[in-house]
């Protein structure tokens, strides 16, 4: 039988959604127990969380003033240890499961599946390669353990209803001191986030300038909407790093995804391709964006949006 | 410190649209163009940024990958890295097998950091920098976007999804450059002829006592599923009719 062993993804308070999305993609491995493990310093209100997801049998909880914050280096040695009673160890395709997951990797001397989008067997999954323009099934040797970190966007977050067991544990290994946390400086967090979103409007290089990103903003507020953006527009400053879409930034599946000024680089469509509703507004009617948009409009952006708006309201 | 090793993967340009095989083995890449992974361009931009400081007295360039690697490597020497490494094999190999290679790399040269991009951006793993550091038991600092060498420690700013993290980590470590750690700079051609004079050591895998063997079987590669074809509007009184069918507003 499957024994699979999902890491947590939280910020102290609240479990992160990409987890629950974890244990969707577990559960698609037949016959599988799924376990949550969180590391935290104060491990309660999260472990609570994650045992009420539906599919989850056990929670296993990791308390230590070490684990106030997901340094891999850290984490991974702790994850390696506990790993010993599992077949499958997860962890989600976040800046944090990608810091994380390639180290416990290597600690178990084994390869990693990255970016898991697709469970064929409980050693056969898919993943895309080349921005997404190749997917690859892999087999993993069923003898080793599976070390894979889930494609958040290729499935649905496990909903409520789950009553799991909880257990604390302690791992008596090694931890280095040569990695310290500094500081995070989180975005304001009264805009709906993007990796999760039903709605995301995004800008992009035509924009401009930060003052007319505003544009963007006004209208994902009007949707409620959260905010995105493309490579171009982060790297001239109009939006923070954070609102990166692509296959170097969030891959995400809203229900509707509005990209502005927006030319549709590869790169960038590989962030965007599991939306339900792809809109399209650019003055090029032969910007590659209209080959995936379902609704395209061609025109300039810095009219149509204060019409946009207006229409909304009505 | 003395040396920066950079990692440096030949793959297909971030420009061409890749085609999935017939036969399901792969993406064709006969006569395609081949560049220097752009994340690697980075990694290695930042090394010579250093050296250019007087924080480091030599960049070294590593690259695993055919005997074609070479050109690779010849563009970071034009760039501006002092010698290159190419340690050579036919077979495509999974960023544990790098990870193990450059381990070998790094007993050999004993660098002070090790600077790789974030991804490679033919497999998109992901993987390569934080499995090095695993198996040399150092820090590592992944989605890098800001360096500053501070003696033996290093204050990095990584890009992450919450927005920005400061972490502090002590020398030798792994770093893996994201996007904006910084701007390549272009190669200009004297800067190519000189390339042609700098050392380039050739050695094969299997010389390390390392195997090419995938852990990981390619079942198949295929195309993604298309998506369906949309509809173009005429104006915005059409466009917020066709969201209010859909519900979408
Ligand atoms: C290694 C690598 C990784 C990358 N990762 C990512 C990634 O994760 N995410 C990402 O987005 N990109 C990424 N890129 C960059 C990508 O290749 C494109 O350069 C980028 O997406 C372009 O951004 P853009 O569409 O905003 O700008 P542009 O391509 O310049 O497009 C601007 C568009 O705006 C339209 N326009 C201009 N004025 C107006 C107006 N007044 N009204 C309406 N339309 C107008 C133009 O017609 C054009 O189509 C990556 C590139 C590399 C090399």
């Amino acid at each position: 039988m499957s024994k699979i062993l999902i890491i947590a993804e939280h910020d102290g308070q609240r479990l992160n959604q990409a987890t629950a999305r974890c244990v969707t993609c577990a559960r698609q491995i037949e016959g599988g127990e799924v376990t949550v493990a969180v590391f935290a310093a104060a491990p309660g209100p999260v472990a609570a969380q994650a045992a009420a997801l539906a599919g989850v049998a056990h929670v296993v909880t990791v308390e230590g003033a070490h684990n106030a914050h997901a340094l891999a280096a850290v984490l991974a040695p702790q994850v390696a240890a506990l790993a010993a009673g599992y077949t499958h160890v997860f962890g989600a395709s976040t800046t944090t499961g990608k810091d994380l997951m390639p180290r416990v990797a290597a600690l178990l001397d084994v390869p990693q599946i990255s970016d898991a989008m697709a469970v064929e067997g409980p050693y056969r999954f898919k993943r895309p390669t080349y921005a997404g323009n190749a997917i690859v099934t892999l087999e993993a040797p069923p003898a080793r353990k599976v070390v894979a970190t889930v494609r958040t966007a290729s499935f649905e977050a496990a909903g409520p209803g789950g009553s799991a067991t909880l257990r604390a544990v302690t791992l008596a290994v090694p931890l280095p001191t040569h990695t310290r946390f500094v500081t995070v400086t989180a975005a304001s967090s009264d805009r709906p986030d993007l990796a999760s979103a039903a709605k995301v409007v995004s800008g992009g290089r035509a924009l401009g300038s930060k003052e007319n990103f505003q544009l963007i903003f006004s209208l994902a507020e009007k949707l409620g909407a959260a905010v995105g953006a493309s490579r171009a527009a982060v790297d001239a400053g109009y939006a923070p790093n954070e609102l990166q879409v692509g296959q170097t930034g969030k891959i995400i599946a809203p229900e509707l995804y509005v990209a502005i000024g927006i030319s549709g680089a590869i790169q960038h469509l590989t962030g965007i391709k599991d939306a339900r509703t792809i809109v399209a507004i650019n003055k090029d009617g032969e910007a590659p964006i209209f080959e995936v948009a379902d609704l395209g409009l061609v025109g300039d952006l810095f009219t149509i949006l204060p019409e946009l708006e207006k229409s909304l309201a009505n | 410190m003395q040396k920066i090793l950079v990692g440096i993967k030949r793959v297909v340009d971030y420009n061409v649209r890749v085609r999935v095989k017939a036969d399901g083995s792969g993406v064709a890449t006969d006569g395609v163009k081949m560049s220097v992974n752009p994340f690697d361009e980075i990694a290695l931009e930042e090394a010579l940024r250093i050296r250019e400081r007087g924080e480091a007295s030599e960049v070294v360039a590593v690259s695993i990958g055919p005997e074609e690697a070479q050109q690779q490597l010849r563009t970071a020497l034009a760039m501006g890295a002092d010698r290159a490494i190419l340690v050579k094999t036919e077979h495509p190999i999974e960023p544990l097998t790098a990870a193990r290679v450059l381990l070998a790399i790094v007993r050999k040269e004993s660098p002070d950091l090790v600077i790789v991009g974030k991804q490679a951006i033919d497999d998109d793993c992901a993987q390569t920098g934080p499995m090095l550091a695993a198996l040399w038991e150092r820090p590592q600092a992944t989605f890098c976007s800001k360096l500053e060498i501070r003696g033996g420690t290093a204050v990095i700013v990584r890009e992450v999804d919450a927005g920005l993290e400061t972490i502090e980590i002590d020398l030798p470590a792994v770093i893996s450059a994201d996007l904006r750690l910084n701007e390549p700079r272009y190669v200009k051609l004297p800067d190519i002829m000189k390339a042609k004079k700098k050392p380039l050591d050739v050695l094969e895998l299997g010389s390390l006592g390392i195997s090419a063997e995938p852990g990981l079987r390619p079942v198949r590669t295929e195309a993604p599923q298309p998506r369906s074809k949309g509809v173009m509007v005429k104006d915005v009184a059409e466009l917020v009719s066709a969201l209010r069918k859909r519900g979408l507003a």
